[in-house]
């Protein structure tokens, strides 16, 4: 059965106040498409998981601009000057994790896990608040799993089952965010019959996958 | 000595420092053009956090290949024998050990190899993006910096004052005055760059350095 909607149809399953992950590394690997129809459409309050600041007419730092965004939880905002000042002024949130934690954070959530120990941020202020324990003379914090309503994907290539392939350096959060939302959106460059990929070939099994929206290049 | 013949100094010290085979992640900045002297013979693979390894040049004007950039957003190419990953593996390869050496910059070092190159946002700073795991993973840690701030005053010092971005990870400090190891006994100067006395560098220098009998000249 063919997961294809239109990117209307998608948008309307999004609703104000979601937590929304959302893959890309300033810009790349994040869904363009979805973006664009999400500030069209002016859903806000949202809570975003995603690495950066992206740049202010980019990606993420669209909807930033738009004024959608209640919350950033990432690693870096530094490359968004109009980010860092709404974070200063207090008018968005800012969770920040190391990137390592970050991604680990969100594949615990994925793959069932209570949380991950990591060494990264023991003697720093990243471990304020957490439990740090000590296992095999080595000290650890606990990070605990992140979950979202909704993950929106960006592949270069999908298929209508939702099997998904990425390109170069655009795979980075996608296949990890891809495990862990209620709902999970794939905006695809080229859009193909199931089958059509080589099951070898395939990064993000399409049984992740719920709908899924022809984007652009 | 310009801020560009200091930086190209300090990039072309810590290129020497790299050993054939090994697997190398440059930070933004300075530590970006160490790149600039690292050659084939080497053998090094070079690691980008965003998600592969086998980073090459950047491409010619008007041959950008999609979808591909560097940590730093720049657009780049990759070698033969490079390949891609998710972020969840390309943070196992940094906090699991398997990258030999990390070069990057900070705001602060300090006599315990502790580090500060990251600001809280709340006070207009960036936030860490991949600093910290890199600085508790990787197997060797070198600092690029200039050995000053713009106004002269310190930048290694005892204690840093900034938030840190981990604890005695640092092993070697590459200024463009000097070259300091973190030793178990402190800080101990190596090298100093040519021109530069050693109560040049004790005079810009906060925290108490181990001057040895032999301090070399920095060749770059």
């Amino acid at each position: 059965m063919s997961k294809v909607k239109s990117i209307a149809e998608a948008v309307d399953l999004l609703h104000d106040g979601m937590t929304v992950m959302l893959p890309g590394f300033l810009g790349v690997g994040t869904p363009k498409a979805l973006i664009d129809a999400i500030c069209a459409k002016g859903i806000r309050d949202l809570t975003v998981i995603y690495n950066d600041g992206a740049f202010p007419d980019v990606g993420f730092g669209k909807l930033v601009r738009r004024g959608l965004v209640r919350k950033l939880i990432g690693t870096h905002i530094g490359t968004n000057p109009e980010l860092v000042k709404l974070v200063a002024e207090k008018k968005i949130d800012l969770e920040l994790y190391p990137q390592g934690t970050l991604v680990e954070k969100i594949r615990a959530a994925g793959a069932g896990l209570g949380g991950v120990l990591t060494p990264t941020g023991v003697g720093t202020a990243v471990e304020e608040g957490k439990t740090i324990m000590e296992i095999g003379g080595k000290t650890y914090l606990l990070e605990l799993p992140l979950h979202a309503d909704v993950a929106l994907l960006y592949a270069h290539i999908g298929d209508t089952f939702g099997n998904l392939v990425y390109r170069r350096a655009a795979r980075n959060f996608n296949p990890i965010m891809a495990t862990a939302a209620d709902l999970v959106i794939a905006e695809v460059a080229n859009l193909v019959e199931t089958g059509e990929i080589d099951p070898d070939h395939v990064m993000t099994p399409g049984i992740f996958v719920d709908v899924v929206v022809r984007g652009c290049e | 000595m310009g801020a560009d013949v200091s930086r190209e100094l300090i990039a072309r010290r810590i290129a020497r420092e790299l050993k054939g085979g090994e697997v190398v992640n440059l930070g933004i900045g300075t530590p970006t053009l160490v790149a600039n002297y690292i050659t084939p013979e080497m053998n090094i693979t070079l690691h980008s956090e965003n998600g592969f390894v086998g980073l090459g040049p950047a491409p010619a004007p008007g041959e950008e290949v999609p979808d591909l950039v560097n940590a730093g957003g720049q657009p780049v190419t990759v070698l033969p024998g490079a390949c891609f990953f998710d972020t969840a593996m390309s943070f196992a390869i940094i906090r699991g050990g398997h990258i030999d050496v990390t070069v990057l910059g900070a705001l602060e070092v300090d006599e315990e190899g502790s580090l500060a190159n990251w600001w809280i946002p709340a006070k207009g700073g960036p936030g860490m993006g991949g600093g910290m795991d890199l600085v508790v993973g990787a197997k060797r840690v070198i600092v690029a910096m200039e050995h000053t701030r713009k106004d002269g005053t310190p930048k290694i010092v005892p204690r840093c004052t900034m938030p840190v971005t981990a604890k005695g990870e640092v092993d070697l400090i590459v200024t463009d005055m000097a070259v300091i190891e973190v030793t178990r006994d402190g800080l101990v100067l190596r090298e100093v760059a040519p021109g530069v006395s050693v109560s040049d560098i004790l005079a810009r220098t906060a925290a108490r350095l181990i001057v040895p009998d032999e301090v070399k000249e920095m060749v770059a």
